[in-house]
């Protein structure tokens, strides 16, 4: 395994702070940080830590949740009629890309604290794909709200319900759909990152953190969408 | 260090929930319930949102603090809406 100038060559070896003889009284993991105890409580900050950030998060959509709320008690008949104009199976689909890609992160977790860095790979790798494939489909129905002009703007043009109103509705989904893309680009990136590191062998039974971390994040965003999709997609789908 | 056993056959399991609860969601959509279909569209998002906490972000194992921290997340939310709501809701035309 390559190692950097003073590192340990294993990552679970310990950091002897070079007193000569390989045996110090302050030896500890290389990845205990010198203001923690030891490795589960600095664990323990770092989940505490994440969690205060997805509250955080939970605000920031919540926010726009909370726009949401109060325009579709204003506009239920509006919100049901523009709702059908999204794909339902697109939506649905999404869903279910999602929901599996919580699945293979929960199991690349699993495995980088199992210390099965094969397996973590492949589950970073197919969480990562998964993601990927929602935002195709995103893509793909964002560039057909684009040609059936209900992009709000100038170019709205929508038949048998007050424009203003839908205009509302299309504002709101394309500012939380796009809130949530931003997201799951910035959780991509975040894996990317994470992926190398397993790849390098940089977790342990002893340390996988930073993989449980962006599992907090990743689950997250895949609840916001769990919201997004009845919200969006099935406001009126039985008249 | 917290250890808790991996199991993949609970990830499964919770998986297989998440699943038919989404599928279920789509089927009650289509069934015309009144009031009743946002109550339980959202009732089934909150159990969905719950198995995903609780199991994959491993809520079960965290400690009581990680635990109010979560809490108080959700219950800054409930205020937002709550007040939000509780101005719109009582707000009456004014004629002078």
């Amino acid at each position: 395994m390559p190692t950097r100038d003073g590192e340990s060559s294993v990552a679970d070896a310990t950091s002897t702070h070079g007193d000569g003889t390989g045996r110090s009284p302050l030896a500890h993991p290389p990845q205990l940080r010198h203001h923690f105890d030891d490795l589960g409580q600095q664990r323990e900050a770092a989940t505490l830590g994440m969690w205060v950030f997805l509250v955080t998060e939970v605000l920031l959509f919540g926010g726009l949740f909370a726009a949401y709320l109060v325009y579709r008690v204003w506009y239920p008949t509006v919100f049901g009629e523009a709702s059908r104009e999204l794909d339902l199976w697109m939506g649905a689909a999404n869903t279910s890309v999602l929901i599996l890609s919580s699945l293979t992160m929960a199991l690349a977790v699993h495995a980088s604290q199992a210390g099965r860095r094969a397996e973590t790979l492949a589950g970073l790798a197919a969480t990562m794909a998964l993601g990927s494939i929602f935002l195709v489909v995103k893509a793909f129905e964002y560039h057909h709200k684009w040609v059936h002009h209900l992009v709000p703007g100038p170019a709205f043009a929508i038949e048998g319900v007050d424009p203003h109103h839908a205009q509302i509705f299309f504002s709101l989904y394309f500012a939380l759909t796009g809130l949530h893309a931003t997201h799951m680009v910035i959780g991509l990136g975040l894996l990317a990152v994470i992926l190398v590191m397993a790849w390098r062998g940089r977790f342990t039974p002893a340390w996988n953190t930073p993989v449980e971390m962006s599992g907090l994040y990743w689950h997250f965003v895949d609840i916001v969408w769990i919201f997004l999709f009845p919200l969006l997609y099935l406001v009126d789908r039985h008249s | 260090m917290s250890e808790h056993p991996a199991s993949r056959a609970s990830d499964l399991a919770v998986f297989g929930a998440l699943m038919a609860l989404t599928a279920i969601t789509v089927g009650v959509a289509t069934v015309d319930l009144g009031v009743l279909n946002p109550v339980a569209a959202l009732t089934i998002a909150v159990v969905k949102a719950l198995l995903v906490l609780v199991f994959f972000m491993h809520l079960r194992y965290s400690s009581r603090v990680t635990w109010l921290v979560a809490g108080a997340g959700l219950f800054w939310l409930l205020i937002l809406f709550g007040l939000l709501m509780g101005d719109y809701a009582t707000r009456v035309p004014i004629t002078l």
